[in-house]
């Protein structure tokens, strides 16, 4: 069986309609991924050893337990208690969440690195807390962790697949489909591993550049 | 100290599960979990193996191998971290049977895991040796050993015990990796959970059991990397010196 080019401009077409629904779900679940992930970072810098410990505890719990079981978790338990989400949603939920540990980590190496004298200085300035952390320390601990969040959105981006566990129409569901229809699965699924490839290449050089051009910004 | 707070809120969650759950006939899911475990354990233990494996060839090649061996590598590492561990996966159940190869299902799976763990792992390999100071090599050098002789006795020795944190960190992504295999029909951890779901309707049940017994694979690994650490460094120095 060889390459069918026929075949492969034929369903060219479907597998861009379906590469729509893959990006915007990496979007949605990388914003969600770094809001949430900046939310673990601080509660884990909390002083109270509760908030501290549970929020620890929650973050290596859902680091250390396969992204699909939490898909199903989110897509079949939920409903349990009530929270209804369609597949699309639910996926998406999952992914950022997975990746929220991930980006807090990130985070936390980013506020670690600013000099004690800053919090010094805000104390000494009588900042609140909020104030502190809004004007003093996020806008000099993200731009330098600025790269390392980018492998992780590259990381989420190559994780989308999952989603066509809970029969979200992404690019692998699609190509699984269409594979099944035709009997001819070399075309698509070599299609999405190009796709996958092609914008992960991207990603990393445009990360490259960016580290280049920020790595300027985290040290005086 | 993370460990800690795991273990701690594996007890609390697994009491509040009871509190919310009965696990009154649980006869009816749990056999067909454990053995779903021990599979997951089998493709976890057998992609490792592989992954170490293709991460040492890979990252030799490209440090020390001739041109044409090292481009080889770059391919494989490139094409095997830009894509997704389940394109894989699906590339090696669904499109090699059409090329003529036919793989047993658990073989495909064993294969495409240990391949994109071992990519990945080249570069925890390569970063190892190269954080192995120059002075070793010039000693050796000094020593009058060849090259090989160097990596094998004076670098590698070094260079493994600053990667065995990483693969740790690796190990329990393969464990994680696994529960894609669910979708090529293997009877792993997370195809049971399904499986039962559906027989039994005990939804919350069988996911929080699940993630359960995900953890404390998980945990297991964490362990044994620890054990091996302290084994490995003679408990004196952690990691290396620099």
């Amino acid at each position: 069986m060889f390459w069918d080019w026929n075949y492969t401009f034929e369903i060219l077409p479907m597998l861009a309609r379906a590469s729509v629904i893959t990006i915007q779900a990496t979007i949605l679940g990388f914003i969600l991924a770094a809001v949430l992930g900046l939310v673990f970072a601080i509660l884990r810098m909390s002083r109270n050893r509760v908030i501290n410990g549970a929020t620890t505890a929650v973050v290596e719990f859902i680091r250390s337990t396969p992204l699909l079981i939490q898909i199903f978790f989110i897509y079949f338990v939920l409903p349990e208690f009530g929270i209804v989400l369609d597949a699309f949603l639910a996926g998406t939920l999952a992914l950022g969440l997975h990746y929220a540990t991930y980006c807090s980590e990130v985070y936390r190496a980013g506020i670690e690195g600013i000099p004690r004298g800053q919090w010094e200085a805000a104390t000494a300035l009588n900042l609140s807390p909020v104030i502190t952390f809004r004007d003093i320390i996020i806008p000099q601990a993200v731009p330098p962790v600025i790269p390392a969040l980018g492998n992780y959105l590259v990381a989420l981006f190559k994780e989308t697949p999952l989603l066509s566990g809970i029969a979200v129409l992404e690019l692998m569901q699609t190509a699984k489909i269409l594979g099944s229809q035709s009997f001819r699965y070399l075309e698509p699924i070599t299609l999405v591993g190009v796709f996958f490839l092609v914008f992960s290449l991207i990603a990393s050089a445009a990360n490259r550049y960016a580290e280049r051009r920020l790595t300027g910004i985290g040290t005086r | 100290m993370p460990l800690k707070s795991i273990i701690v809120t594996a007890i609390v969650a697994f009491a509040a599960g009871l509190i919310f759950a009965s696990f009154a006939g649980y006869e009816l899911f749990i056999p067909g979990l454990l053995q779903g475990a021990w599979i997951t354990i089998q493709i976890t233990a057998g992609g490792a193996v592989l992954a170490v494996i293709a991460a040492f060839t890979a990252a030799l090649a490209k440090l020390y191998g001739p041109t044409p061996l090292r481009w080889l590598a770059n391919c494989y590492i490139e094409i095997f971290r830009g894509t997704s561990a389940l394109v894989q996966l699906f590339w090696l159940f669904f499109v090699l049977p059409q090329l003529g190869v036919t793989l047993s299902p658990m073989s495909s799976a064993i294969l495409a895991l240990g391949l994109n763990i071992g990519a990945y792992g080249a570069e925890v390999v390569r970063g190892g040796i190269n954080g192995v100071s120059r002075e070793q090599w010039e000693a050796s050098v000094a020593l009058n050993m060849s090259r090989a002789l160097a990596l094998r006795r004076i670098i590698l020795p070094q260079a493994v015990i600053a990667m065995i944190p990483p693969w740790g960190n690796l190990f329990i992504e393969l464990l994680k990796a696994t529960s894609l295999v669910s979708l090529i029909t293997i009877s792993d951890l997370t195809f049971r959970a399904q499986q039962m779901n559906q027989a039994t309707f005990r939804t919350v049940e069988i996911f929080t059991l699940v993630l359960a017994i995900y953890l404390g694979i998980s945990l297991l690994i964490t362990f044994g990397m620890r054990a091996l650490e302290r084994a490995a460094t003679g408990g004196t120095v952690r990691g290396r010196a620099n």
